[in-house]
């Protein structure tokens, strides 16, 4: 295989990829976002208290977590149809892509709205702030490269994810690997894949750990430095990619 | 202006019961600055979120400038539009500053300012005008991150007294910092309180503070108020814990049968030379053990030591006399039981 068939092979999967990678991302930062503030809010002891609501938005985001993509992407064959009016095909794995990613998401902001000092909480409740205030004031942009780090993780572990969304027709860099590099045996043609995507998902990270560091002001005099706090932040997730991959 | 009344506040934790507030009765007046000291554990942070209702008593009243707070609560855990309205006139200072850190220093003094629903060139005029009060008006564009301590805790009063709040809470506004930086912040806090009529209420370990900027205090021990008054009033009082904590002397006795002695003088019997007196009319030797003098709420102050030769018994008469020059005479008990609070200074 040429360098010029496998170019006109790669450009519109990189597309694909990037296609489904961008709006799952963007709909499992907006859907994962209020679910792991809710479940900071509504734990014992937060600010909405409410014991059932918690326990059954954390074992939904258990149980999905749980599922193996591919069989998520099965079971909600169903539903994808009656969102995108089709089941297969690049839109239609953009649905369980997503919802596969919300949860996954929320974990992560969970995690990160728990980091915010409580006493910041308090200092908004001293000054007669609500929730609502304190959810856009305090909570939201104390953790926002915590955030911003999250949602890095979140897009990194989507593309992998979105290999499997071949099986639906979707197409995609993985789709591609899998179809010419494995079952065609055109080693070479997998390995250029391999190499792209190590290439993205590092420009990723690096645009990622980047704008982390932009938002946090942190000064060197106190606290812990950005770079450990990034760390922090994607350690579990890194597991979790290799999990479901 | 702040009085709480049968205030108590009790913890349950695993099924255990933990008492912080015992019915305590608390009275600050306008315009004072009212010291709550005690040790940790001892339910002054309790008592102090109790006053703008971050912690819900479990049963007692709260009265903030004439407004019953406990009422305004309501049932739910969630404080209603009409409790975070109240809240909004009562400013907060923290031990640890509780700045946000995504904000600049002007950002945060107009944060409570957002709240209130102000608009953004009343905002900044408002912040810029605090913070030129607390003298940190060229800091404005800067991150918490880049303030030292003091000056964050400059920030974090600019901020508490966006709202025009006529009183001020503090908790524990200055046990993060050291003893310089510590006068400079308890300064400011006095000098808002005479320019602005700004009643205050801090809570704290450290007698100095009490010392310094202090018109009353209240001592709390296990929950409750153990002594209260106007430091005056205090350092009359016989045996006062708060008054020997405040103005400690040292010296125990040299043997067995001597008295000892704490002479406090205040107002005109300081300028008396009574222990020379003393030592005359009865032909006793005075031994003079530890003394100091001091400025305490502006008060100037002597405390003094002494130790007579001979039993109680053997002393009334000249201790008689001592009492009759206008002086505060307490006898120190052999055994030294200590007062509650002379441990303190070891955090």
């Amino acid at each position: 295989m040429t360098w010029s068939e496998m170019w006109s092979l790669l450009e519109p999967e990189c597309w694909n990829t990037a296609y489904m990678v961008g709006w799952s991302t963007l709909l499992a930062v907006a859907g994962g976002l209020p679910l792991g503030i809710l479940l900071v809010l509504s734990e014992r002891g937060g600010l909405l208290q409410n014991v059932v609501v918690n326990k059954v938005l954390g074992q939904v985001v258990n149980i999905t977590r749980s599922m193996p993509f591919i069989i998520l992407m099965v079971a909600l064959t169903g539903f994808t149809r009656s969102v995108t009016g089709t089941s297969i095909g690049r839109d239609a794995a953009i649905v369980p892509l997503a919802i596969g990613a919300i949860p996954f998401f929320a974990r992560l902001v969970e995690t990160a709205v728990r980091e915010v000092d409580g006493g910041l909480v308090e200092a908004v409740q001293s000054m007669g702030g609500n929730t609502l205030t304190i959810v856009r004031k305090v909570l939201v942009p104390e953790a926002l490269p915590s955030l911003i780090a999250s949602a890095t993780t979140t897009l990194v572990a989507l593309i992998g994810y979105s290999a499997m969304a071949g099986t639906v027709g979707a197409g995609g860099l993985g789709d591609l690997a899998v179809r010419y590099g494995y079952q065609r045996f055109e080693t070479g043609l997998m390995w250029v894949i391999v190499v792209i995507l190590a290439v993205v998902i590092s420009l990723v990270q690096f645009a990622g750990d980047y704008a982390a560091r932009a938002v946090h002001h942190r000064g060197a005099r106190s606290g812990p430095a950005p770079k450990l706090r990034l760390l922090k932040a994607r350690e579990p997730a890194a597991a979790d990619v290799t999990e479901v991959a | 202006m702040i009085t709480t009344s049968g205030l108590t506040k009790v913890y349950r934790s695993r099924g255990r019961e933990v008492t912080a507030l015992d019915g305590v009765d608390l009275h600050v007046r306008e315009g004072e600055v009212h010291g709550v000291i005690g040790q940790s554990g001892a339910g002054k942070s309790s008592l102090i979120r109790c006053v703008n209702l971050l912690e819900r008593p479990t049963s007692g009243t709260v009265t903030v400038a004439g407004e019953d707070l406990t009422a305004l609560a309501g049932r739910g855990p969630r404080a209603g539009r009409e409790l975070r309205r109240a809240r909004s006139r009562i400013g907060m200072v923290f031990q640890h500053f509780n700045l946000l850190s995504s904000r600049t220093v002007q950002d945060n003094v107009e944060l409570p300012l957002e709240i209130l629903g102000k608009s953004g060139k009343e905002r900044s005029r408002k912040a810029l005008e605090l913070l030129d009060l607390v003298g940190l008006a060229d800091r404005a564009k800067a991150h918490p991150a880049q303030l030292s301590g003091g000056q964050k805790q400059r920030v974090g009063i600019a901020r508490a007294l966006a709202g025009d709040p006529k009183v001020l809470l503090s908790d524990e506004a200055t046990s993060a910092l050291d003893p310089e930086t510590t006068r400079s912040i308890l300064q400011l806090l006095r000098d808002l309180n005479r320019q602005l009529g700004l009643t205050v209420l801090l809570i704290t370990h450290e007698m100095d503070v009490v010392k310094s900027i202090c018109d009353s205090a209240a001592l709390m021990a296990k929950g409750r108020i153990v002594e209260s008054g106007t430091v005056g009033e205090l350092l009359a009082t016989p045996g006062s814990a708060l008054a020997s904590a405040l103005f400690p002397v040292g010296g125990g006795a040299s043997g067995a049968d001597r008295t000892v002695l704490d002479v406090t003088f205040h107002g005109e019997a300081a300028a008396q030379p009574v222990v020379s007196r003393l030592a005359r009319t009865y032909h006793i030797d005075v031994s003079i053990l530890g003394a100091a003098v001091d400025t305490v709420g502006g008060l100037q102050v002597g405390r003094m030591r002494i130790e007579l030769p001979g039993r109680w018994e053997d002393n009334v008469v000249p201790v008689g006399f001592l009492r009759e020059q206008g002086l505060q005479i307490d006898v120190v008990e052999p055994e030294g039981h200590e007062p509650v609070l002379v441990k303190e200074g070891a955090k």
